[in-house]
């Protein structure tokens, strides 16, 4: 490392204090500092750089002991599919995977919106970030309402764990459905705090906090959101895709 | 100025057709029987997809070095707990232990 005050590895020359030009608002920079700072820049970091790569580096910490709770239900998941093989295949027949699908697009929509609010942040355009965080919001509260349906059916059908489970299946099944609902209902939770996320994240950008020298919460909400997105692509083809062997409606 | 990359629109959205490619591709597979392979074709698929969103959309080509390790090391260790995990639960019924 060339430069010890830079242990996240910026390129080098990235490392210089830039003078930033001062937010509206905001009396910084305008004489008496020795040096003038970007007002948003923590006094415990050295430039605007190694504080997105640690805001980053932290997020991504914090998304891998997200892998790591995710991970046991998915461990939970493998032992028991590999005990009852065919309880999988059996309830896996009773989720609808056109709606499982309908899901899986809409939430690769929110990722292509997700990225673009972020770059338009980097850019510095207000309009761009306003219009694709509403857009994700929107997209988000779709699968949500999706979901709810799925719910209602399953309920419906009398395919939810316990005394009500449709005596007709083998018990086995109220294992797939147990892990069905935990793994997808944890997955929706973590939806519905990335819609709080983004609407936080929204006001913010109403108010023009962000532009391409600070967009650091709009980067690290959008590694939230592509990572409970990364979620749900594993969980559609494990839930929904094993009993479809038979034909569409088998 | 931020020295920090900023993907071009095409990229992402090459990136996202990509996506609903891969998201037809396994709801068509699955339509097909291809005995045990079935379930690694489909996890193929998903890693795949996976691998693009946290390459691409969530930017970790372009972060620091130590950024990618524990990235990959975060992956690495879910391994670990799916490896050793199913070598007990896989081995059990070999060994005739009572509680299986």
């Amino acid at each position: 490392m060339a430069n010890p005050a830079t242990p996240l590895g910026s390129s080098p020359g990235a490392n210089e204090p830039t003078v930033h030009h001062a937010v509206a608002g905001h009396a910084h920079g305008a004489g008496g500092h020795a040096q003038a700072h970007h007002p948003k820049l923590q006094h415990h970091f050295y430039s605007m750089e190694q504080q997105l790569e640690a805001s980053t580096l932290g997020m991504w910490v914090f998304l891998v002991t997200e892998v790591m709770f995710f991970g046991g239900l998915f461990m939970a998941y493998i032992v028991y599919r590999t005990m009852y093989p065919d309880a999988w295949v059996g309830g896996s027949h009773h989720l609808n995977v056109y709606l499982g699908g309908l899901n899986t697009a809409v939430l690769i929509c929110s990722s292509l919106t997700m990225v673009l609010a972020v770059r338009a942040a980097q850019v510095g355009s207000r309009n761009g970030q306003i219009v694709n965080l509403i857009l994700t919001i929107l997209l988000g509260t779709v699968f949500l309402v999706v979901k709810y349906f799925e719910y209602a059916s399953k309920f419906e059908h009398h395919l939810v764990p316990g005394p009500h489970f449709d005596p007709t299946l083998p018990t086995a099944q109220q294992l797939f459905f147990s892990l069905y609902f935990v793994m997808t209902g944890i997955h929706a939770a973590h939806m519905v705090v990335g819609i709080v996320l983004m609407a936080i994240i929204l006001v913010m950008a109403w108010k023009g906090q962000f532009g391409p020298d600070y967009y650091n919460p709009v980067e690290i909400s959008g590694l939230y959101w592509h990572f409970v997105d990364i979620v749900w692509i594993f969980l559609f083809p494990l839930l929904y895709l094993l009993g479809f062997h038979g034909g569409p409606g088998a | 100025m931020s020295t920090a990359h900023i993907g071009t629109v095409r990229l992402y959205v090459t990136v996202f057709a990509a996506l609903l490619f891969f998201t037809l591709i396994t709801v068509w597979v699955a339509g097909h029987d291809f005995g045990w392979l079935n379930t690694p074709v489909a996890l193929g698929i998903a890693v795949t997809k996976a691998s693009l969103v946290v390459i691409f959309f969530m930017g970790v080509r372009y972060n620091t070095p130590l950024t990618k390790v524990v990235v990959i090391a975060g992956f690495f260790w879910l391994f670990i707990l799916f490896g050793l995990g199913m070598m007990d639960y896989v081995s059990r019924p070999w060994l005739g232990v009572p509680g299986r």
